[in-house]
């Protein structure tokens, strides 16, 4: 997490290893409720990820201004603007989408990973890392709603990619439909958490066969 | 972690952190304003095509003219209407002429809240269509009112408080004429109800819906 981390390191670090919400287990309120479907994934996911990558390039840039005092209510200045300009931009120009999303685009100014990255990282860093922490981390906070929303749609409903018209345009796709019916569990909200929760069993597993295979691999141990 | 806030030596007098906030919320004021004026057409304009597009399924393809928002008719407590709330009407024309007047009404005895419905009259006093815009009735059973799940409320099309008589305006079960629902018969009959008070208060006060009267004017509530 410093200043001359790569780009992709940074990008490695946001979407495996320190993954806002995989790892870090942030913004879970948004991430559960919306990920029905990959469409919704997205969509909040580049919202989330405008949020994110311009909180942090506003809060970097005016870091010689803030005040240790005051830091907390200027972030929440800077953030809560931007989630209405965001808004305002989804009812625009995605107004179905909007719609889907609903109560949860004014809601991401709650989402705690980016009030974290204001504090931990952007208030801290010049603005070039802070822009590019913003979008790695978004990046990997999008990644996750978008694997998240393509398995509960797949599950839930037998299809893929489905309605994507939402937010490219165009007619009403059904998406791809694989089978009909579907586990209709999986688009609760109980198989949200249970669909996280196997994310996270997932990644735990791959991270400790890779670690377990590096040992084996090499004589010397780095830990 | 490099830290280049800059440790100040003597503490800021408090007016100045009071200025850096004013001048940072008068900047994101500005921010969001901007937005807003540049956004503001647009989504104005998706508003009216979403209305129209929602009001589309209760017209059956009837010709009218103009934009069904801009004759829209509030119909204030008290009234006959089924629900205890102020009643929007879109209201319908074709060349001045009244077409059809389509009311949300609420009908509020369902089995689980108050039931939104979207009820289009044509100008005859014959239904053009109706569907539920919002409600919490059981999934698998009382939901089976909504136009996508069944075609249940398909049936309302065309009849009018008249046809079938109004003594029949009930489900097969309680001596009507409509179907019912498996499992659920407090769903349907709350709606049959609801339609059948709008048709009632159509048939009474279809002049008064129809009379031009500004948008933001009294309704034609006697």
């Amino acid at each position: 997490m410093n200043e001359a981390m790569t780009l992709t390191g940074r990008l490695k670090s946001a979407i495996w290893i320190d993954n806002p919400g995989l790892v870090q287990l942030l913004g879970l309120c948004p991430l559960l409720a919306v990920t029905t479907t990959f469409v919704n994934g997205l969509g909040l996911g580049i919202a989330t990820l405008a949020v994110l990558t311009l909180s942090n390039l506003l809060v970097s840039a005016t870091r010689r201004w803030i005040r240790d005092e005051i830091r907390i209510p200027m972030y929440v200045l800077i953030i809560a603007s931007l989630v209405t300009c965001i808004e305002l931009v989804f009812q625009a120009y995605f107004p179905s989408l909007g719609r889907s999303l609903g109560i949860f685009i004014p809601l991401i100014v709650t989402n705690c990973a980016i009030v974290a990255r204001a504090e931990v990282f952007a208030s801290r860093n010049s603005v070039v890392a802070s822009l590019a922490d913003g979008l790695a981390m978004g990046a990997g906070f999008a990644l996750l709603l978008c694997a998240l929303g393509a398995f509960r749609e797949l599950i839930g409903r037998g299809s893929i990619l489905a309605r994507l018209d939402m937010l490219f345009g165009g007619d009403s796709s059904p998406g791809l439909l694989l089978f009909d019916g579907g586990f209709l569990l999986a688009i609760l909200p109980p198989g949200a958490f249970i669909s996280l929760g196997l994310f996270v069993a997932g990644k735990n597993a791959l991270d400790r066969r890779r670690s377990r295979a590096g040992k084996a691999n090499s004589p010397r141990r780095f830990d | 972690m490099t830290d280049d806030r800059s440790n100040e030596t003597r503490q800021p007098p408090v007016w100045n952190s009071g200025l850096i906030l004013a001048i940072l919320a008068a900047v994101c004021t500005a921010l969001v304003a901007i937005t807003q004026r540049n956004t503001a057409p647009r989504i104005a304009a998706n508003e009216q095509a979403y209305l129209e597009q929602s009001l589309q399924p209760v017209l059956a393809g009837l010709t009218y003219d103009g934009k069904l928002s801009e004759s829209t008719l509030t119909i204030p407590m008290p009234h006959e209407l089924p629900g205890n709330e102020d009643v929007t009407v879109y209201r319908v024309f074709a060349a001045n002429e009244p077409v059809a007047a389509l009311f949300v009404v609420t009908a509020r005895d369902g089995f689980s809240g108050p039931i939104k419905l979207l009820i289009g009259i044509a100008a005859n006093g014959s239904i053009t269509g109706v569907r539920v815009l919002e409600h919490r009735e059981t999934p698998g059973l009382g939901d089976l009112i909504e136009a996508g799940k069944s075609d249940w409320v398909q049936q309302f099309a065309r009849t009018s408080i008249n046809f079938p008589k109004q003594d029949q305006w009930a489900i097969k079960r309680d001596g009507g004429v409509f179907d019912q629902l498996t499992g659920a018969s407090i769903t349907p009959r709350s709606v049959i109800k609801a339609i059948k008070e709008t048709l009632l208060y159509f048939a009474a006060n279809s002049e008064q819906v129809f009379a031009v009267v500004d948008v933001e004017g009294p309704g034609p509530e006697a």
